[in-house]
């Protein structure tokens, strides 16, 4: 393949990897890296080859299993979206202190100004916390140019490589030009249980050398064509631009006509040989970058007098908060626009809604009308379609943190004293994060009344299969919940008062129920 | 040649598929194009709006700069209204469904909405609904936009049309006379609309 292609930046990625010889995709679904595994799940080359490609239960037995097809020396791409590194992060951090065999790259898709998140956190951080080097490309067909390289440098180097991606570039088609395809590495399992056992003395050791390594880490990630200085004629300001901010600053300076240096910068941990090049060509800095402040920060440091001005997002020049526009990185060189009309006031908010017919609605009713005669009790909801139970007409959850904090939360408030404490969770996040939880309320015997909304899909992400399908009794009653009371219900208007006669059932008996609403998402039955 | 434009509507109403048409047709034009979406929690009935940028040169950002919009096309008449602000005003035209999707409650005056948009320099408002529905092919209110908003677009109607062939080919010969007859209805009603 060597045609211009559209490509989503997701795709962008996936084709690059499948392009760089992956022999498999491990991810969990989560906006905005979902299309990277689907890509590759419809991609008839990636069945031909048998390149894994199946949905694994969270982003930390993903990250694992990649792991351990890299340790038996094949490439492995990771996916998930920002927060899915919290989950994923015991085995990434170690992961840099083993090291890898076949090439190993980490996906994480951040989500600034929390388009589809609980938060914004920057990825780049835990690429410097564990001391991998991290890339981030500004554009689809730098982001296939930096996979792709980025596999060889997995291997030269031996640790996993980091790709930075934001919403706007994941979720952004444009053109872009492949590249010949590599082969899969043969399989070669490690034989050195050093590198692989971590044991303290093999741990000290292997992260010693990790660090000893850094600066020629640091200069080999700084010669990639994404690291790159442009000179310029005014040295009033110099320009550093990470990632996407690159194409915000040409946004405002068409055909390269900026007079100020810039730094391109695509490639981490930051190289003080490179940075020296713009220090000598300017006066004062201006940091763009997509995410938290996490150049500036570095650059600022907390003495108060730094070496030249530096301008960002810490002193307000830009918003400390939300992601990088078109419109505030002008604003920042003081090259703002005209905008078109005002919204006029009669434009209301269309927030999002449960579908007509949603399965969820219904659960809502009757968790509503059993909830009313308890105003004491509390309801805590978890990560999905049905975190809009939070919106009128339903107004049914109290709470929503992270993935599986329902049940936990729920348990962790019955333990402090709520009757009824009732925990609200999707299939596939039970199965995410779920059923750890809901152990921890077995083995204590906790009042905790567990709502299954089991629509047999991971619905908000467009619907990908949930490991959890045509398992959940089976899961409920082995980790020791009574049969008894796990309890299955249709949830239709018809079927509504049994629904309500249930659950006051199960609030009345003072140990753990399991309650599985199941009825299938009604975007999947319109797909068929 | 640069064209920026902003595709509105509610989640569900096809308005990828819109953007991935007229990608595709500027793709095979050879032009550079970029195309931003919204995917994720919104898609479920909420406001949503693809960006979309057609060029013979690269394109840098990957989102429709505030005040550059050439074009708003809209499946839904509230949704025209919510990204004003991006629109070119000196030269920007807004083509806009006149049928409301109403699931959002209270719907704004429905005449205060239509006033509003009069009110712009340049823009068309029709019942993108009803010509599909006339046509027999009420799924098709999509292609009736595109062919109204067509006129003022910069790619050759041939190229949207091949486009759109290939886009519906698998579906059958009936699905794609029938979208191919809709465009051609959106493209009459605004012809007599073009300066050029």
């Amino acid at each position: 393949m060597d045609t211009k292609t559209l490509f989503l930046g997701d795709e962008a990625v996936a084709q690059g990897a499948m392009d760089a010889g992956i022999s498999g995709v491990y991810a969990y679904p989560g906006t905005p890296s979902t299309e990277i595994m689907e890509y590759v799940q419809a991609a008839p080359e990636a069945g031909a080859r048998g390149v894994h490609r199946q949905w694994s239960a969270n982003e930390k037995t993903a990250m694992e299993e990649a792991l351990g097809m890299s340790y038996a020396g094949k490439r492995a791409l990771v996916c998930m979206k920002h927060v899915g590194l919290n989950v994923a992060a015991d085995a990434f951090i170690n992961s840099a202190i083993t090291g890898v065999n076949g090439g190993l790259v980490v996906v994480a898709a951040d989500d600034p100004s929390m388009h589809s998140s609980q938060n914004e956190q920057d990825s780049r951080f835990y690429g410097k916390f564990a001391a991998v080097p991290v890339c981030e490309p500004c554009s689809q067909q730098e982001a296939y140019d930096m996979v792709r390289a980025a596999f060889d440098f997995s291997e030269k180097i031996r640790l996993p490589v980091l790709l930075r991606i934001t919403t706007r570039l994941a979720h952004s088609r444009a053109d872009v030009v492949p590249a010949p395809a590599r082969a899969e590495n043969p399989l070669n399992p490690s034989s050195d249980p050093r590198q692989w056992v971590l044991l303290p003395a093999h741990a000290r050791r292997n992260w010693a050398a990790l660090l000893a390594r850094m600066p020629e880490i640091t200069a080999l990630g700084d010669a990639f064509p994404w690291n790159r200085f442009i000179p310029g004629t005014n040295r009033q300001m110099g320009i550093l631009a990470a990632g996407i901010a690159f194409n915000y600053l040409n946004e405002c300076f068409p055909g390269g006509t900026c007079p100020f240096p810039i730094l391109k910068l695509g490639q981490y941990p930051l190289s003080s040989a490179r940075l020296a090049t713009l220090q000598a060509a300017c006066d004062s800095l201006l940091i763009l970058e997509d995410g938290a402040p996490f150049i500036e920060e570095q650059l600022v440091g907390l003495f108060p007098n730094p070496v030249m001005p530096i301008r960002g997002r810490l002193d307000g020049t830009l918003p400390r908060t939300g992601e990088l526009t078109p419109e505030n990185v002008a604003a920042a060189l003081g090259r703002a626009r005209p905008e078109g009309p005002a919204v006029p006031p009669l434009v209301t908010p269309r927030p999002p809604a449960l579908c007509r017919g949603c399965p969820h609605s219904d659960t809502y009713a009757f968790l509503k009308e059993v909830m009313s005669d308890f105003p004491a009790g509390r309801v805590f909801s978890d990560i999905g379609c049905y975190t809009l139970g939070a919106l009128p007409p339903y107004e049914a959850i109290h709470s929503c943190v992270d993935m599986g904090a329902s049940i936990t939360m729920a348990k962790g408030a019955s333990d402090a004293g709520v009757r009824p404490a009732i925990a609200v969770i999707g299939d596939s996040t039970f199965a995410h994060s779920g059923i750890t939880g809901l152990l921890d309320a077995v083995a204590e015997s906790s009042p905790v009344k567990l709502l299954i909304l089991d629509n047999e899909i991971t619905g908000m992400t467009g619907g990908q299969e949930s490991l959890a399908f045509g398992r959940l009794e089976s899961i409920a009653a082995g980790i020791g919940v009574d049969p008894a009371h796990i309890r299955v219900v249709t949830p239709l208007a018809k079927h509504h008062a049994e629904n309500v006669r249930i659950l006051r059932e199960e609030i009345a008996w003072p140990g753990v129920s399991v309650i599985i609403a199941r009825r299938a998402c009604i975007q999947m039955r319109r797909k068929g | 040649m640069k064209y920026d434009m902003i595709i509105a509507g509610v989640g569900g109403q096809g308005i990828l598929s819109i953007a991935s048409l007229l990608g595709r047709a500027a793709l095979n034009l050879n032009l550079h194009l970029k195309q931003s979406e919204v995917h994720g929690m919104a898609q479920r009935g909420g406001a949503v709006l693809a960006h979309l940028r057609i060029a013979d040169q690269p394109i840098h950002s990957d989102l429709v700069p505030r005040g550059a919009a050439a074009m708003i096309l809209s499946m839904e008449p509230l949704e025209a209204l919510r990204y004003l602000p991006w629109l070119d005003t000196a030269t920007g035209w807004v083509v806009t469904n006149a049928e409301p999707l109403h699931n959002i409650e209270p719907y704004p005056n429905l005449d205060a909405i239509a006033a509003e948009i009069r009110r712009l320099p340049q823009a068309f408002l029709f019942n993108a609904d009803k010509m599909a529905r006339d046509l027999g092919a009420p799924r098709a209110v999509n292609m009736a936009m595109l062919g109204a908003a067509s006129t003022f677009i910069p790619l050759p109607s041939a190229a949207l049309e091949s486009a759109i062939v290939s886009q519906f080919s698998r579906k059958g010969e009936t699905v794609v006379a029938s979208n191919l007859a809709v465009f051609r209805a959106g493209r009459q009603a605004t012809a007599a609309l073009h300066p050029g």
